[in-house]
């Protein structure tokens, strides 16, 4: 028990190494960010399914149109609002990126947050390459 | 002891019939409930679209007799799908290309064949096999078969093992060994690019189909390519067909090619 002293001091150090990242950053987290809807969305107000589900399910519910659309043939979505869809990411007016033009405010910002970082855009040509 | 291995075994039943008959109450119950949802999506192909039991293309090289003629075809081709113009003769991408009698026919040729015969450009592609051996080599099912006969890739799963190349034995697949988007000077929005280490071929321009349009290299053939379905007798591939002397290429291998050649 001689070395009382030297244990307690080391714990110390120890628990204090451990803590100080949390410590660092406290009060310092980046609020989460809100993505900026374009004018044609805004305009559109409603997209194929409500806000919600799709914060939550789009990954999913563009890996089952990639499924129908290339598989099966079928490229067009009824959604419940009783409006049509072209199933794809990138081509055309009545795609994703027809209404959601602004990728960089849109998609890139909550991915860059989330650290999360989709394939879609090595095939799929992004907007702002568009002329 | 007698009455109770009785009851055992009237318990023991009934637990059995109920488990059993467990799952077809539930999928009855909630299928009832589906029906009562009339707002749910719905998907469907475009009522427009050309669809065929087995699509089929007949090239009539009867007129297509110079380079002149084939190569607004490639480009048509390779304009609207991203291909890129590599020119590593061991890196490049092609969907459709011309090539010589006796490398597109290499079982059916002899030394006197004939000058004519041999310095036509022969447009080859993929030939959209009935028994398609890119198919059977895939290991992710990337490419697969689909209902009208087109054999078609699923970029997304591709894993460019190159399996499918080796299958091939028309060569109708490339590899994407650099990222193609260096090579493309300009770029059509409707049709994805591919990315480096990702095998690609012609798909019949599925998606042009999908649209009601015939694929690209019919339209810009002037005549010289006919598609239509392999199954209907009345169409205009059938007549064609019925009405020439037609070949494929390396018909001893069985695949089925679906592409077909009037000399």
């Amino acid at each position: 028990m001689n070395d009382k002293n030297m244990i307690i001091t080391g714990l110390i150090i120890f628990c204090i190494i451990i803590i100080f990242p949390f410590l660092y950053n406290l009060g310092s987290t980046a609020p989460p960010p809100e993505p900026v809807l374009s004018e044609k969305a805004k305009a559109a107000g409603e997209c194929i399914a409500p806000k919600e589900v799709i914060r939550a399910e789009h990954m999913e519910i563009l890996g089952q149109w990639r499924y129908s659309v290339v598989r099966n043939a079928k490229r067009i979505y009824k959604a419940s609002n009783g409006k049509e869809y072209n199933m794809s990411l990138s081509s055309g007016e009545n795609s994703c990126i027809g209404c959601h033009t602004n990728k960089a405010e849109f998609c890139d910002k909550c991915h860059n947050y989330a650290s999360v970082e989709p394939y879609c855009w090595d095939c799929h040509i992004e907007p702002k390459e568009r002329n | 002891m007698e009455s109770s291995k009785r009851r055992f075994l009237k318990v023991a039943g009934l637990s059995a019939a109920g488990i059993a008959a467990f799952p077809a109450i539930k999928g009855f119950t909630s299928s009832g409930e589906k029906h009562s949802d009339a707002t749910t999506p719905k998907i469907y192909k475009n009522p427009d679209a050309l669809m065929a039991k087995r699509w089929a293309m007949v090239i009539d090289m009867r007129k297509l007799e110079s380079e002149e003629q084939v190569e607004p075809i490639i480009e048509a081709c390779h304009k609207i799908h991203n291909v890129p113009h590599i020119p590593t003769k061991h890196h490049e991408i092609k969907w459709i290309w011309a090539t010589e009698y006796k490398h597109a026919f290499p079982s059916l040729g002899h030394k006197h064949i004939g000058k004519k015969l041999n310095h036509l450009p022969f447009l080859v592609l993929c030939n959209h096999c009935e028994d398609p051996p890119c198919v059977r080599a895939c290991p992710t099912q990337a490419t697969f078969k689909r209902e009208d006969g087109i054999v078609l890739m699923d970029f997304h799963r591709c894993i460019g093992c190159r399996f499918c190349m080796a299958a091939c034995p028309y060569g109708s697949r490339s590899f994407n060994f650099q990222d193609p988007r260096t090579f493309l000077k300009e770029t059509d929005n409707k049709f994805p690019t591919r990315m480096k280490g990702v095998v690609e071929k012609c798909n019949f321009c599925a998606e042009r189909l999908a649209q009601g349009k015939p694929p690209a290299c019919v339209e810009a053939s002037d005549g010289a390519i006919v598609f239509g379905d392999l199954d209907d007798s009345n169409s205009d591939v059938c007549k064609l067909l019925e009405s020439n002397h037609s070949i494929r290429r390396k018909e001893g291998l069985g695949t089925g090619p679906s592409v077909f050649y009037i000399l």
